[in-house]
């Protein structure tokens, strides 16, 4: 096919585009600030926390040598690691403890193993103490060259000596960068501290060329080991270093086993107690609570909806503002109302009593429970249901259910063969609004669901704001999200997408 | 009034009033033979949608009594009556394919599966649509629709169809064409048809008995050629066709015929319609294709009127030309393009008149 060419000859294609250039370039200035808003507010937290849900990298940060040294420890064993680890928890501990992110770590632990951060807490606040100040002792006494700080630079300076006790030279340069970002001093001014003069020891004893020859054999050797365990007797415990072991990597799927009650274990996912079970049963909780109180929209919305199509306009709108009445009034002030309502000595309980439907010590359990948070979302969410099932019914001419009477059909089978199959776009889009709506709910549940009417987010806030185990907060709510489109794929699948209108 | 035991469909004292202060239909009184086509005709207001509407049984009358086949059908709901509807957007399901809907008044009726099937094949080849049973309402043109909205009120025999200005969303040619499928078809099957439309011409050409409407009331009821030319009065003679009034007041009259002394004191001759003696006020009307200005083709003791030409309109097959005559400027008439017509000049002065049985004195 030949190119069609514009007047000018250029190629009709590259013409019409320069023409249209200037417009998309201005539609695109005129959503920007929009599309900007949406991605620093709306998509950059989601992709945070999404990333959250997969991000551990503060075990191997804070623990870098113990992590790479307990490779080569065998969890099933059923012994603590030996010497090696030890001493190289020690530095990372020495280091950890002036950034102060042993504490951190400690809580991260915690989250899977209770106990973990006191031990980090205390073994932080006596690592400063350890025996090892008798190997500075001896490498000073055995030259006044290792006290000496614009000494010990200088060999760190020098490849050869750096190639010859790479561990000390490793050690030393994590500490000047301690000494550099935490204290703000001169390396080169500092003596090192006793961490240092462990790992040159170490490597002394395993036969290293010093800088300046020492003999070390006269040195009694300190047992880091005893040293943590006089510490906390828990550092003998295996679940501690097997617990350090599998959160090693720098992504864990940790919290995503956690939100469906399995464990990581040293061999992959396990299932957690029965009675640490949790997350599983609110999930589906939420799932049934979020489709009652959908199906309740629509059993309550659709024949407020169809009165409003189909009322004069006058009356119609009155009755509108009605139902957007609720969207005036807090949320928080909706919500406590029904506590008034629903208790057992409230409005609802007194009446029913009072009328001899309810015995006196027989009252209702109305709130507090998950009655209490389906009675009160539904309310809630109705105008999310009615608004969209009015707009498409709306729509929907008055002579079709008079064809269809005309034609011989009674007012139900008019109703159903011919109203209501062109009603669905508008339940369908009410029921996905008020679903997701719902199952994302989390004050409302919070106040009138008691225990047992909680939803998963109730949960996720929980361990966002008080727990702080943001985590296992983002797995879940990644979960949540995952359910939430799964559930939009199955609804395109059986009813189509584009069968979901908001009006018109 | 007596009940006309031949009616099919009679409306016997009828009156309608939404708000109980305004009668929207007053006293109607109507009867139907079967098989007949009877279009009511009115501007919009005048009560003849909602005549229909209580037909269907979607409006009860507030009073008087709707009689299908001699059976008053006031208490019957609108699903009982078996009367075919076809609504003027036509109405149908859009989520329904052009099959389904036809098979629709079948389902509801419990009709067998093949029984149906072979109503609904045998409905749409009616209508020239057999090609177009799986297809949805939203994939065909108006006039598609239409011949479905149509084959559809037909497909379960009713013997009463009832159309509610089915052709007004639709362009000329096909509304034409539309017009001449309907009637023919209505009559084929000899159902009885009420059709409601506001366009007079389609009112004309397509009924047996037109039934013109204004105010609540049915002002003339008649066959096509009688209402164009013997209207009963003012409204008739001009919502139907083209016409010229002037007033006057009856200076004589001989039986069948009377004198008029116009306001401006010319003397013209009419028929007495609705005027009873001397020195009532009248308007007479003269259908502007019957008045003449070739002297010759006039009684010799017809009067005349003097007329100014104003305008001078070539429309093809007429000329149509605007006169002063007696005072109004108003005065229009047509003449057949033929090789010997005469074609006026603005300006001119000519002299015009007429039989006395095409000018019709009526009520003031």
């Amino acid at each position: 096919m030949t190119e069609v060419l514009a007047a000018d000859g250029r190629p009709l294609k590259a013409s019409l585009n320069r023409a249209l250039r200037r417009q998309k370039l201005r539609a695109l200035a005129l959503i920007a600030p929009l599309l900007i808003f949406i991605l620093v507010s709306f998509v950059m937290p989601i992709a945070d926390m999404l990333f959250r849900s997969v991000e551990n990298e503060i075990v191997s940060d804070t623990l870098p040598r113990t992590v790479q040294a307990l490779e080569s420890w065998d969890s099933s064993s059923g012994e603590a690691p030996g010497e090696a680890v030890f001493n190289a928890l020690y530095t990372d501990m020495a280091l950890a403890t002036e950034y102060k992110s042993h504490t951190r770590l400690g809580s991260r632990l915690n989250y899977e193993l209770t106990g973990v951060s006191s031990l980090f807490r205390k073994s932080g606040r006596r690592v400063k103490r350890f025996d090892t100040d008798v190997y500075a002792d001896a490498f000073r006494d055995a030259d006044p060259a290792y006290a000496d700080p614009s000494q010990w630079a200088a060999w760190m300076g020098d490849d050869t000596v750096r190639a010859a006790v790479p561990v000390t030279a490793a050690t030393y340069d994590a500490w000047a960068k301690m000494i550099v970002e935490v204290d703000n001093d001169d390396p080169a001014k500092e003596e090192p501290w006793d961490f240092v003069y462990t790992s040159l020891y170490n490597e002394a004893v395993a036969g290293a060329s010093l800088p300046v020859a020492v003999d070390v054999s006269g040195v009694e050797p300190v047992s880091l080991r005893e040293q943590f365990v006089e510490v906390d007797k828990n550092w003998l415990d295996i679940d501690v270093w097997q617990t350090i072991k599998i959160y090693a990597p720098k992504y864990t799927n940790g919290y995503f086993l956690n939100s469906v009650d399995l464990l990581k274990g040293p061999d992959g996912a396990e299932a957690r107690p029965e009675s640490e079970r949790i997350y599983v049963v609110l999930f589906i909780r939420t799932m049934i609570m979020s489709l009652s109180i959908m199906g309740m929209c629509v059993l309550l919305g659709y024949p407020i909806a169809w009165l409003l199509a189909n009322l004069k306009d006058r009356t119609a709108n009155l009755l509108m503002i009605l139902v957007l009445l609720p969207f005036w009034t807090s949320l928080l002030v909706r919500t406590s109302a029904w506590k008034v309502l629903l208790q057992q000595q409230g409005v609802i309980n007194d009446v029913l009593v009072w009328i001899g439907l309810v015995a006196d010590d027989g009252r209702l359990q109305l709130i507090n429970n998950q009655t209490g948070t389906i009675i009160a979302m539904t309310h809630i969410l109705l105008p999310f249901m009615i608004l969209p099932l009015y707009s498409v019914m709306k729509t929907i001419p008055p002579s079709y259910l008079r064809a269809a009477k005309s034609l011989g059909a009674t007012d139900w089978t008019a109703f159903w063969r011919v109203y209501f199959p062109q009603s669905v776009p508008g339940i369908g889009a009410g029921c996905i609004l008020v679903f997701i709506l719902s199952i994302g709910y989390y004050i409302t549940p919070e106040l009138v669901g008691g225990t047992k009417g909680v939803f998963i987010s109730n949960r996720i806030a929980y361990h966002i704001s008080s727990s702080l185990n943001w985590g296992l907060a983002a797995a879940l709510g990644s979960i949540l999200l995952a359910v939430v489109l799964l559930l939009y794929w199955v609804y395109d699948k059986i009813v189509g997408i584009d069968n979901v209108k908001l009006g018109g | 009034m007596v009940e006309d035991k031949s009616a099919f469909v009679a409306f016997e004292r009828v009156q309608k009033s939404y708000d109980g202060e305004n009668l929207v239909v007053k006293d109607l009184n109507l009867s139907m033979p079967k098989g007949e086509f009877l279009t009511m005709l009115g501007p919009s207001g005048s009560g003849k949608t909602t005549c229909l509407m209580m037909l269907a049984g979607f409006e009860t009358a507030t009073h008087g009594d709707i009689l299908l086949d001699g059976v008053s059908i006031n208490n019957i709901p609108p699903h009982k009556r078996g009367i075919g509807m076809v609504f003027q957007n036509y109405a149908l399901f859009p989520h329904m394919t052009v099959a389904e809907n036809l098979s629709f008044p079948l389902e509801v009726r419990k009709t067998g599966k093949s029984e149906r099937e072979e109503k609904v094949k045998r409905a749409l080849d009616m209508v020239q649509m057999g090609d177009f049973a799986g297809r949805r309402p939203a994939q065909l043109s108006g006039g598609q629709q239409q011949r479905i909205a149509l084959s559809r009120a037909l497909v379960f025999e009713p013997e009463l169809v009832l159309m509610d200005e089915p052709l007004g969303a639709l362009d000329k040619q096909l509304r034409e064409t539309l017009q001449f499928e309907i009637t023919n078809l209505a009559h084929e099957l000899g159902i009885t048809t009420v059709y409601v439309t506001h366009d007079q011409t389609e009112a004309l050409t397509m009924s047996d008995r037109v039934a013109v409407f204004d105010d609540g009331r049915i002002q003339q009821l008649a066959p096509p050629d009688e209402l164009y030319e013997k209207p009963q009065n003012s409204f008739v003679a001009q919502f139907i066709g083209e016409n010229n009034t002037l007033d006057g007041v009856v200076q004589e009259i001989k039986g069948d015929t009377c004198i008029v002394k116009l306001d401006s004191g010319d003397i013209i001759d009419a028929v007495p319609v609705n005027v009873t003696k001397v020195g009532e006020r009248t308007r007479v009307s003269i259908r502007p294709e019957r008045v003449e200005f070739n002297r010759d083709r006039l009684h010799d003791d017809a009067h005349t009127l003097k007329a100014e030409v104003l305008e001078f309109i070539y429309m093809g097959d007429i000329f149509r030309t605007r006169l002063r005559v007696a005072g109004t400027d108003e005065f229009v008439i047509k003449t057949r393009n033929a090789p010997d017509q005469a074609r006026l000049k603005p300006g001119q002065t000519i002299e015009i008149g007429w039989m006395p049985e095409d000018c019709r004195a009526l009520d003031a």
